[in-house]
């Protein structure tokens, strides 16, 4: 305990150089000591009065003479975006990045030093990049994988991880047989069921998406997508989610999952702390709740993609800049709101997280996506928007599951030649223009 | 007090100024009322009509929504809509909404006429009938959720009376625009019961006297006395429940989003516009809409035009 705080300073003492090189002295607090008062935008409506609080008290001690304000936005990824035309958008933000694309980062955005050196303390810098310079700190990432309930998966006998598509669904076939829902897909809120496209590069590698704009069928057996979306397919056509996807709620899905009447769900490690919450509050043990790498074992082992949630960044136009680089620095090193989260934390240094535990048992080989070649960074939505597959979203994962489970026209091969023929159409508009 | 009473003169300096505003009033009339409209115009103008007028632009480009550049590509939206099967198929999906229309215009006339004579209990059926109207669509979306899913209250319901295993009515793709359609009846057929009802109400009740003097059975009072009473307000809702069944939207996009088959034309017009960033294709499609509703009401009043002799 006493050596964390002492490193802390050192850190913010680096970093802070480090930053304040680029920087011109102006009216504003740029570069002295922090002092005043800054505000921070924020997501997390519900940590606001709370953690964010204690936080900000934590602060003000370190830094006397220093306060935070917090404004805590609803819709943040809309609100933001607005806010960003005018010059009034706090002095710590979340990069929109829904909406802000990274080309623009610079005109929003302080510099914080050149994404190689950055890289070597933080995680996920790529992410909040854009041409070799850094504009935003993650402030947690999480690691893909499934979510599965312990109890029921060990009473059906599973207690590896499964290593290929055919194990995994075995080991679904089995736990049906214990009379637990083996998968639930949340069809309905959509959200959830679109996460799965995470896991892409789990087996292509971090330079996925860069090889799926130069293909025309990413829906081939070998390739991420296909792996993703067969897995899914196959899951409903062998009767293993729930009978009617139509009518799933995410946060019912929740204790259906602690209770053991759902037994697994594709998603994000950011989802085990919840799930855990879930498990407690039905008085069941946090134990329950366990988290495995997706079955796609290669030669060198399990692989999980992992990636950041929002980035922390400074406004351009902020008028108290120094104490606005010491927030972010002592947010990101010293608040412990990743490990809260059970999230991995953005420092290299800092230990995983309890949640991956497993992960660590098993010597999963995490990976980060490489950052997109200059100037094709929306490439690849350009060709989805175009043949109008939400890669990203749930709509055509939605059809794919009323395929699966019959209550449409098709199989597994027509979806996918299908999909790959408008991808490829796209693909081709696309590069035309 | 009485010298004022008594004096012409002053009289008439007091009337003065009220002779020459009346003058004014005459002399401006040309301007006042534009005057007192302004406001409502201007909002009109800007909420309704230049949005508008912009979509009519939009759906000549291929805008994404944030380009700052609008390219202008004629009628090739158009050309697509009209060439791309799937995104006409949709208004299949509008039939069952059309024929729940029908069947939610026939309740309702049915329910006004027998609420409008002496029934017990008449104002609690009013109230009861009319309910749901009020009821925010979401919160609407989010009961419909807990009551067709399997288990939910209508399969206990169902169960109680001893069908078991009705099947799955948003799961199942040949149920689930009838359970939505049916959702939409539920909420909207309050308010066409209540225009009824006025509509009904507001028959001088000497014809009703006229014509039991006559002999004239319920059924006779209904097709002759208000079905010609109320025929401006049914044309008025017919118009309406055609329009509302092409551009059915609120229900199914919060109960399915369009999952399962129950994609209706506005919610792939949305998805076109937000989710795929293709918002000139969208301006057009919803142009179209536009021209389809303008095109039916025009049929509509050529075929039941609603003026007739008796009025004015």
């Amino acid at each position: 305990m006493t050596i964390r705080p002492s490193l802390g300073v050192a850190a913010t003492a680096a970093i802070a150089a480090l930053l304040l090189s680029g920087c011109a002295g102006g009216a504003a607090n740029d570069d002295g000591e922090p002092a005043g008062t800054i505000t921070v935008l924020t997501n997390r409506t519900d940590l606001v009065d709370t953690t964010f609080k204690d936080y900000a008290a934590e602060f003000t001690k370190k830094y006397p003479g220093t306060e935070v304000k917090f404004e805590a936005l609803t819709d943040y990824e809309g609100d933001a975006k607005i806010r960003l035309n005018s010059r009034d958008y706090g002095d710590v933000l979340l990069i929109p990045s829904s909406n802000v694309t990274k080309d623009k980062y610079a005109d929003y955005f302080e510099p914080m030093g050149s994404t190689e050196e950055l890289s070597e303390k933080y995680r996920f810098t790529n992410e909040g990049s854009f041409d070799g310079t850094a504009y935003g700190v993650s402030t947690f990432g999480s690691a893909m994988g499934y979510v599965f309930n312990k109890d029921v998966w060990t009473k059906a006998g599973i207690t590896t991880p499964p290593a290929t598509e055919e194990e995994y669904l075995d080991a679904l076939e089995k736990i049906k047989a214990t009379g637990s829902i083996p998968y639930y897909t949340n069809y309905k809120d959509g959200w959830p069921l679109a996460t799965i496209e995470g896991n892409l590069g789990t087996v292509q590698g971090d330079t996925v998406r860069t090889q799926m704009i130069e293909d025309d069928a990413p829906w081939t057996e070998g390739n991420d997508q296909y792996n993703i979306d067969g897995l899914l397919f196959d899951t409903v056509a062998a009767g293993l989610s729930e009978p009617d996807p139509t009518t799933t709620n995410w946060e019912e899905s929740k204790n259906l999952l602690a209770s053991g009447e759902v037994s697994s769900m594709i998603l994000g490690s950011w989802a085990v702390s919840q799930m855990q919450d879930a498990a407690e509050a039905a008085g069941e043990s946090r134990d329950v709740i366990g988290f495995w790498p997706m079955p796609w074992k290669t030669d060198t082992g399990f692989t999980s993609v992992t990636a950041s949630d929002k980035f922390l960044a400074i406004s351009k136009y902020s008028k108290n800049k120094a104490t606005a680089k010491a927030w972010v620095d002592w947010f990101t090193n010293e608040s412990g709101y990743a490990a809260s989260q059970g999230a991995i934390s953005p420092v290299v240094s800092d230990p995983a997280p309890d949640t991956l535990k497993d992960f660590q048992e098993l010597g999963v080989n995490y990976i980060e996506l490489a950052a997109d070649p200059v100037g094709k960074e929306a490439v690849i939505n350009d060709i989805a928007n175009e043949a109008e597959i939400d890669l990203f979203g749930n709509i055509y994962r939605q059809k794919l599951i009323d395929v699966a489970r019959g209550a449409a026209d098709g199989d597994k091969e027509s979806v996918f030649a299908d999909l790959n023929d408008r991808w490829a159409a796209a693909r081709a508009t696309v590069d035309a223009k | 007090m009485s010298t004022l009473k008594g004096d012409p003169a002053l009289t008439a300096r007091a009337l003065a100024p009220i002779t020459s505003r009346r003058r004014n009033r005459l002399t401006g009339s040309g301007t006042t009322p534009w005057l007192f409209l302004i406001i409502p115009l201007a909002f009109l103008i800007v909420l309704t009509y230049i949005p508008v007028g912009n979509m009519f632009w939009y759906s000549l480009t291929s805008w994404d929504g944030l380009d700052p550049e609008k390219e202008f590509v004629g009628f090739g939206n158009f050309v697509q809509i009209f060439t791309q099967p799937e995104i006409f198929q949709v208004f299949f999906v509008s039939l069952y909404y059309l024929a729940g229309a029908v069947a939610q215009l026939v309740l309702a006339l049915y329910f006004a006429t027998l609420l409008s004579f002496k029934t017990r209990f008449r104002n609690l059926f009013k109230g009861v009938i009319f309910f749901p109207y009020l009821i925010n669509g979401v919160a609407i979306g989010l009961v419909f959720l807990y009551f067709f899913r399997p288990g939910g209250t209508l399969d206990a319901l169902l169960a109680a009376v001893g069908i078991h295993d009705p099947g799955q009515w948003l799961g199942d793709p040949s149920l689930v625009n009838i359970s939505l359609a049916g959702t939409s009846v539920w909420r909207y057929m309050g308010l066409n019961f209540v225009l009824f009802l006025g509509a009904i109400q507001s028959v001088p009740a000497e014809q009703y006297e006229a014509a039991d003097l006559d002999g004239a059975n319920s059924w006779h009072k209904f097709r002759f006395i208000i079905l010609p009473s109320i025929r401006r307000i049914l044309g008025l809702s017919f118009i309406l429940a055609i329009a509302g069944a092409l551009s059915a939207f609120e229900m199914p996009y919060i109960m399915t989003g369009g999952a399962n088959g129950s994609e209706t034309f506005v919610i792939q017009t949305v998805n076109t516009a937000f989710k795929f960033s293709k918002v000139g294709l969208a301006s057009a499609m919803a142009v179209v809409l536009l021209i389809i509703v303008l095109v039916i009401t025009a049929v509509q009043r050529r075929v039941f035009p609603d003026e007739r002799g008796d009025e004015s």
